[in-house]
């Protein structure tokens, strides 16, 4: 079981293996097709998130003191990219989800999707897996 | 390269004066089809605003002193190109404005307050959110009524239903002169003079306007005209309001301040003539000259030149979309200007905006501040192409190729 940076670091080395954003976008699209689902009826309008171009569903279980998250999007790259972030976050204490740092983001060079007004809201999509986090602490 | 043999008008000599134009994006040469958001600046426009603050700053109006005067001049003389360039009656009629949706704001809350519980205002189902929520804000202020004219489904509005709106309590219709979203051009000279049959004022967004055609305000006889500099290849933070002389006259200041006083006293203030009456405080000086320049900018070019040239672009580009399987273009009209709103089968636009920027290609994606319109479609977005006057049919052929290779990564 890989820990919290190991998993990060080997999303990076994934990364480097491209030579273009066309190739990094094909991945983080594929990756966005292994996404734990949110079941339809289940979809609820608080699981929204905000400040999105494309819909976003987040939920999230806590079991034996840790957190899995489950999500959705009508857009297929921000799919990939929350995809991403719960590669990172899933089997996580809610402590670590809250506190340790998302360094990937920048290393694999997302991090002009992170400024609060960018069209996909990844930043809020972080803030809204902290806050559920933030529930079982 | 295609584009240099269009007509006389001269696509190499104009893509010169755009220094942005040779910029290299994600490593790419840019292709910015995003004009319809803001346009790129000419050096002429760029030059003054360096020259003024290496040279000429100083504060506007009431200075007594040398670089005062200079200003000011600079100021007025902007001033009067946009009025003659638009054909207004006289410079006292263009107030100058942070942007098209300060000129709205200042009309809805002026003129507005004039209004009373009641009377109604018309706009359009196409509108930018810029000319719906002020008009909102207005309704819940002063009771009025807000009434909508609905659009076809070819994004046209539908005319027929002009003479069951428009009506004896109809007292502003206000309305966009070219759909920001669709580029579909308005009937506007027909909508103005059945609204003043009625007795109704009009005023016309023009964010999408004078940058694309002319605009002679004398002939269209509107009462107001709004616009953005930054779309215009100006300055952003100015932006123009057009009003009829004794209409502005009628109407009371819109924000207090310096510069737009005759007189304070604490038993009674007196207000300055218009245009001053309504633009206090220092002014977006650099903006305003900025425009200016801009301004003489398109008075160097035949704007009918330019039309005539976008046209090509507006037709060459729907041809090469419209051969794409699940295309669907919004906004269907043959009077349109260059902005083309399109989807691809189920694929978000977001996807294609994004795949699009990483090969170079800048477009806009989303509901482009018009949420009803989408309702109106049934859709959450469009991916928007807008064209401007130094645009080539080179870069449409690249945007095409770039959108066919992000379509197959997205299927």
């Amino acid at each position: 079981m890989m820990s919290f940076k190991e998993k990060q670091n080997a999303i990076i080395e994934d990364f480097d293996l491209f030579e273009d954003w066309m190739g990094k976008y094909e991945y983080i699209i594929e990756l966005g097709k292994e996404i734990d689902l949110i079941p339809e009826k289940e979809k609820k309008e608080e699981q929204l998130i905000h400040g999105c171009q494309s819909r976003v569903w987040l939920m999230s279980r806590f079991r034996d003191n840790k957190m899995y998250f489950y999500a959705d999007s009508d857009a297929i790259i921000t799919k990939g990219i929350i995809a991403l972030l719960i590669k990172v976050m899933n089997g996580e204490s809610p402590e670590t989800v809250v506190k340790e740092d998302l360094f990937f983001i920048q290393e694999i060079g997302l991090q002009e999707h992170l400024s609060p007004t960018r069209a996909n809201g990844l930043l809020e999509m972080v803030k809204k897996m902290k806050l559920e986090a933030l529930k079982n602490i | 390269m295609s584009g240099l043999s269009d007509n006389v008008f001269n696509i190499k000599e104009i893509r010169l004066q755009f220094p942005i134009l040779t910029q290299k994006v994600n490593g790419k040469s840019l292709v910015y089809f995003d004009n319809a958001a803001t346009s790129q600046k000419p050096s002429s426009v760029i030059d003054a605003i360096s020259s003024y603050y290496e040279k000429e700053n100083a504060n506007i109006h009431r200075g007594v002193h040398s670089l005062s005067q200079n200003a000011t001049n600079a100021y007025e003389q902007a001033r009067k190109t946009i009025s003659t360039y638009l054909n207004a009656e006289s410079e006292s009629e263009i107030i100058f404005t942070k942007g098209t949706t300060d000129s709205i704001n200042l009309v809805a809350s002026s003129f507005g307050s004039m209004l009373n519980e009641g009377d109604e205002v018309v706009i359009s189902a196409m509108e930018h959110h810029s000319n719906i929520v002020p008009w909102q804000l207005l309704e819940a202020r002063k009771n009025i009524k807000l009434r909508v004219i609905p659009i076809l489904k070819s994004g046209e509005l539908d005319m027929s239903s002009i003479d069951t709106i428009f009506n004896s309590k109809t007292k502003l219709v206000s309305i966009a002169h070219i759909s920001n979203t669709l580029g579909i051009i308005n009937p506007i000279k027909e909508i103005i003079s059945k609204a003043h049959h009625f007795g109704a004022k009009v005023l016309i967004d023009g964010a999408q306007s004078v940058q694309h055609l002319p605009v002679n305000l004398k002939d269209l006889d509107c009462d107001f005209y709004a616009f953005s500099g930054h779309k215009v290849f100006g300055p952003t933070g100015i932006g123009i309001l057009y009003g009829k002389k004794e209409i502005l006259n009628a109407m009371p200041p819109y924000q207090g301040g310096g510069d737009m006083i005759k007189r304070v006293s604490f038993e009674k203030t007196t207000f300055n003539e218009i245009p001053f009456k309504f633009e206090a405080g220092t002014p977006n000086i650099i903006g305003g000259i900025g425009l200016g320049k801009a301004i003489e900018f398109l008075e160097t070019l035949n704007i009918e030149e330019v039309q005539k040239h976008e046209e090509e672009l507006l037709l060459y580009a729907q041809n090469k979309l419209n051969e794409i399987d699940g295309m669907t273009i919004f906004g269907n009209s043959h009077q349109k200007t260059s902005v083309i709103s399109f989807n691809v089968g189920s694929i978000h636009p977001f996807d294609i905006g994004t795949l699009l920027d990483k090969q170079g290609i800048a477009v806009r994606t989303g509901h482009h501040c018009t949420q009803p319109l989408m309702e109106f479609f049934n859709i959450p977005g469009t991916v928007r192409i807008s064209f401007s006057m130094y645009n080539t049919k080179e870069e449409i052929d690249l945007c095409i190729s770039s959108l066919k290779k992000s379509i197959q990564i997205l299927q």
